[in-house]
């Protein structure tokens, strides 16, 4: 089985949000980026574990400048096979979707992972328009996923429960949480990984569906009002008479 | 301008969810038409939320490869030049295809109107917001659940069957099991949702945390470590790895405050803190706090909702 890993770039969970030029630029200066966590944790090491079982193979592929390959080193010391690199500044779902899209199409690919959504952009969008434009099947937000004779057995989050789905292949499959457990590179891994082929290709005309305007910060949050322990009821009221949301 | 909106229903009715996309619509000025699936009692209520027409597909489809046909061919078919979709568990399948069908940018989770081409939504899990310019003929949008009001009191819609060409289905749905039996409101779309953390201490002490969310109608969540314990269940996991929540009022219990338990339910309108150490990071993200013992505040806290009546 042949498997296509999307992975992307994020800023740490603990960055300083700031931007610059005119605030249409997310600063990144002192920002130290990881694998979006849902791609490294979830999509890469699920394809990982089917590579195992299923044998086949995992590339992964990021849509990204070059400060992109500590990040996609990172996922070929997790394991994966071979990476791709797409020469662009990513800057729209639609954009990366037809990018990948149009790299992936010639690939023979059985299954295409990615994360539920990046955390930095937090749109869970470009998964759905590769399904589109690849014309393969799409479970979104997928807790589970197997392979079993040509077809994707996967449960996926929906309204008040879990729902198990089947669908054909190729498919695109966007992973959250539950799919597998996060694994740490060994030092093998992360040897092996430096001499692991990370081919980087130029980006063809890509689509554009919507640009980022400005950024802004949201307004400071005001002082928290301290009630006493003894005084529940005291919340309550303000809860009801000042925050008027009981 | 006209709109075209997704309208998921169920039991006949619209969601929640569907009528917020409807009335956000027609908030940005538009004239919209609204598609709903399956069975449908009347106008499924879209009209009351400011639909003027409904279009009507008789089956219910479960691939929502065939639904983005459907809406797609719905939106070419009323010269729709915008689409609007709740940002839940199906609109986020559906919407993306439709996008790329019809050439159009997309908006994922948008907290603001659009005006002009411009449209607001969160980003760095709502540490910043984004003002989005959408370029395309066709804008395709989908609305953060609970993140607009519905507003009420349209007249009831004109009902039109439908009859779209879907295609093959790739994906089909073989079962389903809940993740709660007390019926409660899913996280995402709560209004109100209790919540704890580590200093809960262990899973068999969550009575007090589900007899407040109870007595609150609201919906329980947790801490990561709480659920990679199993503690509680993974979808209960809510923050920058788990769900992101924008209820009116949430209640964080036993949890510190981490930045990326924050980012999760920083949204919400309301944030009030129990915790026994008044250094908690928690205390500067709340509104309210209350610094104490939670096994003593939460069983209180209850009390005193319930004695509010
Ligand atoms: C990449 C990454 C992603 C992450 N994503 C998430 C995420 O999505 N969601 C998330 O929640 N975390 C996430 N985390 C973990 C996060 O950093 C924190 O470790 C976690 O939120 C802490 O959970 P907690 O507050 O329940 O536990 P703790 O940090 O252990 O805090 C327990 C709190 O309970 C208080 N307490 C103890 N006893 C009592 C009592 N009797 N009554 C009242 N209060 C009491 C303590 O004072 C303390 O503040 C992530 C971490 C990383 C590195």
């Amino acid at each position: 089985m042949k498997i296509l890993v999307c992975i992307s770039k994020a800023p740490d969970t603990t960055s300083r949000i700031a931007f610059t030029e005119g605030d249409t630029q997310f600063d990144k200066n002192g920002v130290q980026f990881i694998v979006n966590p849902y791609d490294e944790w979830y999509a890469l090491v699920r394809a990982l574990e089917l590579k195992e079982a299923q044998g086949g193979s995992v590339t992964t592929i990021t849509v990204g400048e070059a400060d992109c390959d500590p990040v996609i080193r990172k996922a070929l010391a997790i394991g994966a096979d071979d990476a791709v690199r797409i020469d662009a500044n990513p800057t729209d779902a639609l954009q990366v979707a037809s990018l990948i899209a149009d790299h992936a199409g010639d690939g023979g690919y059985d299954l295409v992972l990615c994360g539920k959504e990046t955390i930095d952009h937090n749109g869970s969008v470009v998964g759905g328009m590769l399904a589109e434009l690849m014309n393969a099947s799409f479970v979104s937000l997928a807790t589970s996923l197997e392979v079993e004779g040509g077809v994707v057995k996967a449960t996926r989050e929906a309204a008040g429960g879990l729902e198990s789905v089947e669908a054909s292949m190729p498919a695109v499959v966007s992973a959250a949480k539950g799919m597998a457990e996060q694994r740490i590179p060994n030092m093998r891994g992360i040897m092996a990984a430096r001499t692991k082929p990370l081919n980087v290709v130029p980006a063809g005309d890509a689509l554009q569906g919507a640009t980022v305007a400005k950024f802004e910060l949201p307004p400071a949050k005001g002082e928290c009002k301290m009630i006493s322990a003894d005084q529940p009821e005291e919340l309550v009221r303000l809860l009801r008479e000042e925050a008027k949301i009981l | 301008m006209k709109c075209l909106a997704y309208l998921p229903t169920q039991d006949g009715q619209a969601t929640k969810a569907g009528l917020e996309a409807v009335s956000y619509a027609k908030k940005c000025g538009a004239d919209v038409v609204a598609l709903a699936l399956g069975p449908l009692n009347a106008d499924g209520g879209a009209g009351s939320a400011g639909a003027s027409k409904v279009l009507h597909v008789a089956h219910d489809l479960q691939d929502e490869a065939q639904i983005a046909r459907a809406v797609s061919e719905a939106a070419k078919a009323e010269g729709a030049s915008m689409v609007v979709a709740p940002h839940n568990y199906v609109g986020r399948a559906v919407a993306p295809r439709v996008a790329v069908r019809l050439g159009a940018g997309m908006v994922p989770g948008v907290t603001g109107v659009l005006e002009g081409s411009t449209v607001q939504r969160n980003v760095f899990s709502g540490k910043a917001m984004a003002h989005v310019s959408l370029n395309s003929e066709v804008k395709v949008i989908t609305t953060t659940p609970n993140a607009f009001g519905v507003e009420l009191g349209g007249a009831e819609a004109a009902v039109e069957s439908f009859d779209p060409e879907v295609g093959e289905a790739s994906l089909k749905v073989t079962g389903f099991k809940a993740s709660s039996s007390d019926g409660s409101v899913p996280l995402p779309e709560a209004v109100r949702v209790v919540s704890a953390g580590r200093g809960l201490k262990g899973p068999e002490h969550w009575g007090i945390v589900e007899e407040l969310a109870t007595t609150l109608e609201a919906t329980t969540a947790c801490s990561r470590p709480v659920s990679d314990m199993g503690w509680r269940p993974h979808h209960e996991h809510v923050g920058q790895t788990g769900i992101t929540i924008r209820p009116d009022l949430y209640i964080a219990a036993g949890i510190s405050g981490a930045i990326q338990h924050l980012a999760g339910v920083n949204q919400s309108k309301v944030i009030v803190a129990i915790n026994t150490d008044p250094e908690a990071p928690f205390f500067k993200a709340a509104d309210y706090g209350i610094v104490g013992d939670a096994f003593e505040v939460l069983p209180k806290l209850t009390e005193a909702v319930k004695n509010l009546g």
